[in-house]
C-alpha cells in the first residue's frame, strides 16, 4: 500500500526523498510547522525573551555534562569524594566537564529566575496562560529537588551538612516528621544509603519529570501562542488575507537566529565563569565543600547555595510559636507555592507592567527588592547587621537582620496576598490596539 | 533533633566569632613560577607528607612542574612508592589520633577549603606556649594539635600582650633562616599546595582565553545573521 496521501516534501534539496519517507509516516512537516516555521511569535520580544531558549540551553549543557559525570562518579560514601577528585584530576577533560555542570546548576537558576520575573512583569501568567505558568512552576519546583538532591553528591562538608539542615525541615512536622525525616535518609543520619537515593533521583528521577514537564510547558505555550511585552493578544488581530496575525513573525527563522545571539552572549558568560572563575568567590562552589564529609564536625557556618538562601532567609526569620518550629517551614513552603495561585490573584485589566498603575508597580518593586535582600541575607550569618541597642523597647538585643528580613517576608507576602485587592483599584492606562 | 536544628540556625552566630581572629596575609602565589612549585614540592614532601596525606595527589603529577620522571622519583619520592602511586602519608591513623588528638588531615585541597592566605599565614604564626600539648600554639588557628614542624627554619615566636592590650608575636630564638627567607620558604610551599589543590588551574585559564575568543566569534557571526534576516520585519 501506498504510504499515504500526503504530498512529498519540497524544498530541501537532495533531502526530499528522506524527508518524505519521515513524513509520510511520521508528523514530520507538521511538528516543524505548527512549532517553528508557522508559529507565529510577536515581532516585539525584548532582551527578557532570551531566557527561555537560554534555560532550554543550561537544560541540555546539564544533561549532557551530567551524563560524562555519572561515568566517573562512585555513588558511595566511602568512594564519592575521591571521585569528584579523580574527575578533576586523573579523567582527561574531567574538571572541564565538572565545572561546566556545578556552573550549570546556578546558571539554570539564573536563567529561570529572569525568565520568572519576565513572566510577572509582562503578566504571561495571566489568562489564557495559565497552565503555562503552572508547568513552569512545576518546572522550577523540580529545579529545586534536582539541585538539593545533586548537592549531596560530591559528598562535601556543606553536601553533608545542608542536606541535614533541609531534611531536618521535614523532621519539624508535627507527629510525622521524625519517622518522614528517616523514610526520606534511608537511615537515622544521612548516610551510604541516603547518597544512593540522592544519586537515584538526580540522575533519574527528577530529570524524567523535569523533561516531561518542560516538553507540557512548550505545548501549552505554543497552544496559546506566546504573550509579549505589551501584554497584547497578537492572535485577536489577524491579516485577512493571510489569515496571520499582523504583529506576528515565524518562530523559524526569525527568533532562532535571534535566540542564537543570545545563546553565543550565554556562552561567553558561562564559559569567563568555567575557566576563569568556576568557584564565583564560593557562591557556586562553596570552599568548606572542598572537604569530605564528616558527621562529627559541624561546620561553623552553614549557608545554603545562592538560589536557595531568599527562602532560606525566610526560613530563619520566622520564630517558633506553641514550642513548634514547623512555621518556617510552613513560610518557606508557602513562599514556593504561591505562585501556583498567582492567576488567579491577579485582577488587573491590563497584563503588562508598561499599562499597569503606579500600586503594582510600586509593590512589583517591592517583591524584587525583599527577594534580593533576602538572598542576601541568606548567605550571611544573622549577625551581619548588629544588633538593636539595648534600651530599645521591644527589639531591643535582638539581631537586625532578622527584623529585617521578617519585614521583607512580609513584603514578599504582602506582593501576593494583597494583589487581588491593589490589581483591581490600579489607575492603569489605556492599552494600545498593536504592538508598540 | 529539635535542638540539633535550632543550633544549625544559631551556627552562623558563631562563625562569626571563630574567624572574626587574624588578620590574613596576602600569600605570594604564582603558579607560572615552576622553580617555586619544585621548591615548594621539596618542602611540602619533607616536612608534610611524613603526617599528612595528599591522596588525591599522585607522584606522577608533579612531572607538570617540569620534573622528569627521573627527578621526582630522586627527590621527591622518599619512601619508596611507584611514581603513579598517591601521595600518602605512612602515619598509622592510630598513631595520629595518640600524638595529635585528631589524624592529620588530608591536604590535597587545603588551598581551595583554608585559601592561600589563610595557610601562609598560618605557617608563620605558631609560638611558643608551654600550656599546649606540643608547647606550639598558633594565632591563626588556636590550640592547633600541630606542633611547630618548621621551627628549626623560622626560630621560635613568644606571644606578648603589648600596651594597648593587643597581643603580638614576637622573635624568640633565631631560626637557620632569616624572616625574609622563611617568608620566601612558606611562600613556595603554599605556591605548591595552590598548585596542588587544583592542577589544572594554569591550564584552564589557557584554554579559557581561546574558548572566549572563539565564543567572540560566534557572537560577531550570529548578530550579522540575525540582522540579515530581521531587515524585513518592520
Amino acid at each position: 500500500m501506498a504510504a499515504t496521501h500526503k504530498p512529498p516534501v519540497t524544498g530541501a534539496g537532495p533531502l526530499n526523498g528522506v524527508l518524505t519517507w519521515f513524513d509520510q509516516r511520521f508528523p514530520l512537516m507538521a511538528l516543524w510547522k505548527s512549532q517553528l516555521a508557522e508559529y507565529y511569535a510577536p515581532k516585539n520580544f525584548n532582551v527578557w525573551y532570551f531566557f527561555g531558549s537560554l534555560a532550554l540551553v543550561v537544560l541540555v549543557i546539564q544533561i549532557v555534562s551530567g551524563i560524562f559525570l555519572t561515568m566517573n562518579y562512585k555513588p558511595s560514601a566511602e568512594h564519592a569524594f575521591a571521585s569528584v577528585e579523580y574527575i578533576m584530576r586523573d579523567v582527561p577533560g574531567g574538571w572541564i566537564i565538572r565545572y561546566i555542570h556545578s556552573t550549570g546548576a546556578s546558571a539554570f537558576f539564573i536563567v529561570v529566575y529572569l525568565h520568572m520575573a519576565r513572566g510577572l512583569m509582562y503578566g504571561s501568567y495571566r489568562k489564557p496562560r495559565e497552565l503555562t505558568w503552572i508547568f513552569g512552576v512545576l518546572i522550577y519546583l523540580c529545579l529545586m529537588a534536582e539541585a538539593f538532591f545533586g548537592y549531596l553528591l560530591p559528598w562535601g562538608q556543606m553536601s553533608f551538612w545542608g542536606a541535614q539542615v533541609i531534611i531536618n525541615l521535614f523532621a519539624t512536622i508535627p507527629v510525622i516528621g521524625e519517622d518522614l525525616a528517616v523514610w526520606i535518609r534511608g537511615d537515622y543520619n544521612i548516610s551510604d544509603a541516603t547518597l544512593n537515593r540522592f544519586f537515584a533521583m538526580h540522575v533519574i528521577a527528577i530529570p524524567l519529570a523535569l523533561l516531561g514537564l518542560v516538553v507540557a510547558h512548550l505545548m501549552a505555550l505554543h497552544e496559546t501562542g506566546s504573550n509579549n511585552p505589551d501584554g497584547i493578544e497578537i492572535h485577536e488581530n489577524l491579516d485577512p488575507k493571510t489569515g496571520t496575525p499582523v504583529d506576528g513573525i515565524p518562530f523559524h527563522p526569525y527568533y532562532t537566529v535571534k535566540d542564537l545571539v543570545g545563546v553565543a552572549v550565554f556562552l561567553i558568560v558561562f564559559s569567563a565563569i568555567v575557566f576563569f572563575s568556576p568557584e564565583m568567590g564560593g557562591y557556586f562552589l562553596e570552599y568548606n565543600n572542598f572537604i569530605p564529609a564528616d558527621p562529627l564536625t559541624t561546620p561553623v557556618h552553614i549557608a545554603p547555595v545562592w538560589y536557595f538562601t531568599p527562602f532560606y532567609a525566610m526560613l530563619r526569620a520566622v520564630p517558633s510559636f506553641f514550642n513548634m518550629q514547623v512555621w518556617g517551614v510552613v513560610v518557606m513552603g508557602a513562599a514556593v507555592m504561591i505562585f501556583f495561585a498567582l492567576p488567579w490573584l491577579d485582577r488587573g485589566r491590563t497584563k503588562s507592567i508598561r499599562y499597569r498603575g503606579p500600586i503594582y508597580k510600586a509593590f512589583f518593586a517591592a517583591l524584587i527588592v525583599s527577594f534580593l535582600v533576602l538572598g542576601y541575607l541568606g548567605v550571611e550569618p544573622t549577625t551581619v547587621w548588629g544588633e538593636f541597642p539595648k534600651a530599645l523597647p521591644l527589639l531591643g538585643g535582638d539581631y537586625v537582620a532578622i527584623w529585617v528580613a521578617r519585614l521583607l517576608t512580609a513584603v514578599y507576602f504582602a506582593f501576593f496576598l494583597l494583589m487581588p485587592w491593589y490589581t483591581a483599584r490600579d489607575r492603569e492606562k489605556p492599552v494600545p490596539q498593536r504592538l508598540t | 533533633m529539635k535542638t540539633l536544628f535550632a543550633a544549625l540556625l544559631l551556627a552562623p552566630a558563631v562563625a562569626l566569632a571563630a574567624e572574626g581572629g587574624a588578620k590574613l596575609d596576602a600569600a605570594p602565589v604564582n603558579l607560572n613560577d615552576r622553580l617555586s612549585l619544585q621548591r615548594g614540592a621539596q618542602v611540602f614532601v619533607n616536612h608534610c607528607l611524613n603526617c599528612h596525606s595528599a591522596s588525591a595527589m599522585r607522584y606522577a603529577k608533579l612531572m607538570d612542574l617540569g620534573l622528569s620522571e627521573s627527578q621526582v622519583r630522586e627527590h621527591l619520592v622518599l619512601a619508596g612508592e611507584k611514581v603513579g602511586d598517591a601521595m600518602t602519608t605512612t602515619l598509622d591513623t592510630k598513631d595520629g589520633k595518640a600524638w595529635f588528638g585528631v589524624m592529620p588531615p588530608d591536604l590535597s585541597l587545603v588551598a581551595r577549603s583554608r585559601g592561600a592566605d589563610w595557610i601562609y599565614t598560618y605557617m608563620r604564626s605558631f609560638y611558643r606556649d608551654p600550656a599546649a600539648r606540643t608547647g606550639w600554639n598558633n594565632t591563626v588557628f588556636p590550640n592547633v594539635g600541630m606542633p611547630h614542624v618548621l621551627w628549626e627554619y623560622q626560630g621560635s615566636q613568644a606571644m606578648e600582650a603589648a600596651a594597648g592590650g593587643e597581643a603580638r608575636l614576637v622573635k624568640g630564638s633565631p631560626g637557620r633562616m632569616s624572616t625574609g627567607e622563611y617568608d620566601k620558604y612558606v611562600g613556595d610551599l603554599v605556591n605548591f599546595l595552590v598548585y596542588m589543590g587544583e592542577p589544572a588551574r594554569v591550564k584552564r585559564v589557557q584554554i579559557g582565553i581561546v574558548v572566549i575568543f572563539f565564543l567572540a566569534i560566534f557572537f560577531v557571526i550570529t548578530v550579522l545573521l540575525k540582522k540579515e534576516y530581521w531587515k524585513d520585519v518592520r
